[in-house]
């Protein structure tokens, strides 16, 4: 019980303000190196996830109030977050080296 | 059922110690069920960049007929509910239900809007042949790649799954409101405004991956 007795976390609503702010923003961010994107190459597509993974963090740390919810809950929805990197990095693994060798199914 | 008791005002039922026992409890059991979502909706992207790994040509073609502007306003509609779901659940934090209804009512107002730039879309491809799969006819000229149609079943099944979660949100957060209006909320009892207002953000989530993968990326 993280916070004793029928406490419930209250985040002020400067907080929620800036984070639409932030990720407002951000979007605004995206889609401006969308449109410079041939000086980016070939990283426009890091830069576009990027930029995402950064919207992600700000929705699920201030908006699913995970900073200040227990930690088993985060520790849960890693969990789900490790499990997808995994099937994504042996995907990755087995169809990069099919294509290098010219050998795709 | 005679097997609630009321602690400090909130019903609890009877497996739970306390309230803020069955708060947390509640509350696991709903991260687990998005860990659930991740995996449904990382299947498909894991999928679609295979995928795009083979044949990226192909996905370039079929990234090519989406407008990045729908998406991008879409993005915005998104993130701007995603806001006022967490007011909602903040003004019945703070004992003002009266505000807490119209922050969730206005949150309904963007999943319709999202909804509406959808249908907009979906029915702009439609127009153009632009069917999934073996269904793929477009009416004017012929696709540079035979398996345009690929990409497409991509596109409608990873917009279509997150487009049927925007609908079951606004029926969840029609829900919440209902019951907030009732008087069922209030600043130690509000557990299902929680749990829909983190299935809204996961849906928010899902379309800040969704939209530079499918719109800008492509």
């Amino acid at each position: 019980m993280a916070h004793g007795h029928n406490e419930h976390h209250i985040m002020p609503l400067k907080t929620y303000l800036k984070v639409a702010g932030a990720l407002f923003l951000l979007t605004f961010l995206t889609v401006g190196a969308h449109v410079l994107r041939e000086h980016f190459e070939p990283f426009s597509a890091v830069i576009a996830f990027a930029i995402a993974s950064v919207k992600a963090y700000l929705v699920m740390a201030f908006f699913m109030h995970l900073k200040y919810d227990v930690p088993s809950n985060r520790l849960i929805f890693a969990t789900g977050f490790l499990f997808l990197a995994l099937l994504f990095g042996i995907c990755m693994l087995d169809i990069y080296t099919r294509i290098f060798q010219g050998n795709v199914l | 059922m005679s097997t609630s008791r009321l602690v400090n005002g909130v019903e609890v039922a009877s497996h739970y110690r306390d309230a803020n026992h069955q708060y947390q409890s509640n509350k696991e059991g709903l991260w687990l069920f998005m860990v659930t979502e991740i995996l449904m909706f990382g299947g498909l992207f894991v999928g679609y960049i295979i995928f795009h790994g083979i044949y990226p040509e192909m996905f370039a073609e079929g990234a090519r007929s989406l407008d990045w502007k729908m998406g991008f306003i879409n993005t915005l509609v998104l993130i701007f509910s995603s806001f006022t779901m967490a007011l909602g659940i903040y003004f019945i934090q703070v004992k003002q239900n009266k505000k807490a209804t119209i922050a969730l009512a206005v949150t309904i107002a963007c999943g319709f809007v999202f909804m509406l730039i959808k249908y907009l879309e979906y029915t702009h491809k439609f127009h153009l042949g632009l069917y999934p799969g073996r269904m793929l006819h477009m009416h004017e000229g012929a696709p540079e790649h035979a398996n345009l149609g690929m990409y497409f079943g991509f596109y409608y099944c990873m917009t279509g799954l997150h487009g049927i979660h925007v609908m079951i949100g606004m029926g969840l957060i029609g829900w919440v409101m209902i019951k907030n209006m009732r008087g069922d909320f209030n600043e130690k009892y509000f557990t299902p405004v929680e749990g829909v207002g983190i299935f809204w953000h996961i849906v928010d989530l899902i379309w800040i991956f969704l939209f530079p993968l499918l719109y800008l990326v492509g």
